[in-house]
């Protein structure tokens, strides 16, 4: 699937929500089952520090898709982490780099993307981008 | 009608509504606003006086012969005067104007440290100091060629006095700790630290930017060297704050910046440097700034430092007690004498998370390791969660802060 289309997908999903509650319970629940990053990679090589919580992430390509995974010290972010990586990961080089992710917004948890939370998330997207770019480049 | 000769007391809740940003809603819920340690909220009377200055008094001070600036001129060093007797200082001379506490400190690191510290000698801080009392000491020392000591602390968040104590030697040039801990509240006893310091001829400045807006603090009682606050953490506005110092010390040290205000005689050989308070002035000041500043201690002094510190404490005590109950939480910061800060962790949850959730329930505080991560790292915790009080929360605050954690731990484990 493209990345917009898993984006709407996700939007639909949020719009069964009928409160802050829901929402962020199935945003914790998300963050308790994201498969983990593999041990070695939870490294200082691929940590992203933030001033709040901390995030790990590793990219590998794999039929010119690349495959991310991460982690967090904290279950929202890493809730949050699970959407981003359903959004971004076993996507072209291309498409990441280039991606508008426009649900984050739309799904109302802006906030947890904004510079001034400092949670690593803000990073680690330009960091997925950075990999997108770079894996483009390569011959 | 007779008028009475004094006015009525008025009550804590008549004064919460001084503060307008109080009665407006976060995320679609009343607002609990628990994070004024790291900015307190203002009161209409500074937000008046503001904006009254901007729309009426506005000239540049020290400079103009006409009246309006003579006017802001005189609204400018009654803000000084103002400040003068909230901490007791000697004379006016030695409250000087400054961006805030960060700024105060690096003053006195910089300007303190080019005259008095070699290479060899040593600065004396504490294990729980702000960034802003750590960084300038570190820059100092590295340009110096000075060593760096740090006074640690016990499991309660108490400085270790007889390690402090047994740190200091003819060596130690500076002596810079905080009043109050911003991350645990701890009370240091900085008059008995001073005194000490004093017997090897060591000067002391203390940072009192959590001090200030909580009790009441005399620089001669305490005998402090310099002592250093910001206005926005005690009802002020942001951008200013104040550095006293003791003027045999202002005088021997060197100015920090150079520019307009700061000048006796400018040649292109030779420039000779203003009085003080003057000499570390450089340039237009936040007039604005000051002048807020100087309305938000009348501010203060109207509701008196004794009614605050009582009230403050006994929110303190409730919130302490009342956090307490919950399963798994635990105090950062037990000190036998505090103020005004509750910070904690709750097993197996991180304090972003709870922050967030609280965020979502019209509950303000801040989570994080507080700019003061070398004290995180002693307790082996990311950071906390810190719910910090002013005279103008109540216990509706606290209660709701128990039941939003309490809430928050219910989605989270």
């Amino acid at each position: 699937m493209e990345i917009n289309q898993i984006q709407d997908e996700i939007i639909d999903e949020f719009g069964f929500f009928g409160d802050w509650m829901e929402k962020y319970e199935y945003i914790i629940d998300l963050g308790k089952s994201l498969p983990l990053i593999e041990e070695q990679y939870k490294d200082e090589s691929h940590l992203i520090k933030g001033c709040q919580s901390q995030v790990w992430l590793h990219a590998a390509e794999m039929d010119g898709k690349v495959q991310f995974t991460a982690d967090s010290d904290a279950v929202i972010t890493k809730g949050i982490i699970a959407l981003l990586i359903r959004v971004l990961s076993g996507q072209k080089p291309k498409d990441i780099s280039h991606a508008d992710l426009y649900f984050i917004e739309k799904i109302g948890l802006k906030e947890h993307l904004s510079p001034t939370r400092s949670n690593g998330l803000v990073s680690m997207v330009k960091q997925m981008k950075m990999y997108g770019l770079a894996l483009q480049a390569k011959p | 009608m007779e008028s009475t000769a004094t006015p009525a007391i008025r009550t804590l809740e008549e004064i919460r509504k001084d503060f307008p940003l109080l009665e407006r809603e976060m995320n679609g819920q009343p607002l609990a606003f628990l994070d004024s340690a790291a900015s307190s909220q203002k009161p209409n009377a500074v937000i008046q006086k503001i904006a009254r200055y901007y729309e009426q008094e506005h000239a540049n001070v020290h400079r103009g012969v006409y009246q309006i600036s003579q006017e802001a001129t005189t609204a400018f060093e009654e803000a000084r005067e103002l400040a003068r007797e909230l901490i007791n200082a000697p004379s006016a001379e030695e409250v000087i104007f400054v961006r805030g506490t960060t700024e105060g400190i690096n003053l006195v690191a910089s300007s303190y440290s080019r005259k008095f510290i070699q290479q060899g000698d040593a600065v004396l801080i504490t294990a729980m100091e702000h960034h802003s009392n750590i960084v300038p000491w570190q820059m100092a020392c590295e340009a110096q060629g000075a060593e760096l000591r740090v006074a640690p602390i016990n499991d309660a968040g108490e400085l270790l006095l007889e390690e402090l104590y047994a740190m200091l030697d003819d060596k130690v040039k500076m002596v810079a700790l905080t009043h109050v801990s911003n991350s645990m509240g701890t009370i240091n006893p900085v008059k008995s630290i001073i005194s000490r310091a004093h017997t090897l001829g060591i000067p002391v400045l203390v940072d009192g930017a959590q001090a200030i807006p909580h009790m009441k603090v005399d620089v001669q009682e305490l005998d402090a060297d310099f002592y250093t606050f910001s206005g926005h953490k005690m009802f002020g506005p942001t951008g200013v704050g104040i550095l006293y110092g003791k003027r045999e010390w202002l005088d021997a040290m060197p100015p920090y910046h150079g520019g307009g205000e700061m000048i006796k005689t400018v040649t292109f050989e030779k420039t000779t440097y203003n009085e003080l308070p003057h000499k570390f002035e450089a340039g237009t000041p936040d007039i604005a700034g000051v002048i807020g500043l100087g309305e938000a201690i009348r501010y203060m002094n109207s509701i008196g430092h004794g009614r605050i510190q009582e009230h403050e404490h006994n929110l303190l005590a409730y919130a302490t007690e009342a956090l307490s109950q919950i399963e798994g939480l635990r105090i950062i910061g037990t000190a036998q004498d505090k103020a005004s800060v509750v910070s904690f962790i709750v097993d197996g949850v991180h304090p972003y998370d709870l922050g967030a959730l609280l965020d979502k329930q019209g509950i303000a505080v801040r989570t994080g390791h507080h700019c003061t991560q070398p004290l995180m790292d002693r307790f082996g915790i990311p950071g906390t969660v810190r719910a910090s009080l002013a005279f103008y929360n109540n216990q509706t605050d606290i209660d709701r802060l128990v039941a939003g954690v309490k809430r928050a731990l219910n989605m989270l484990r």
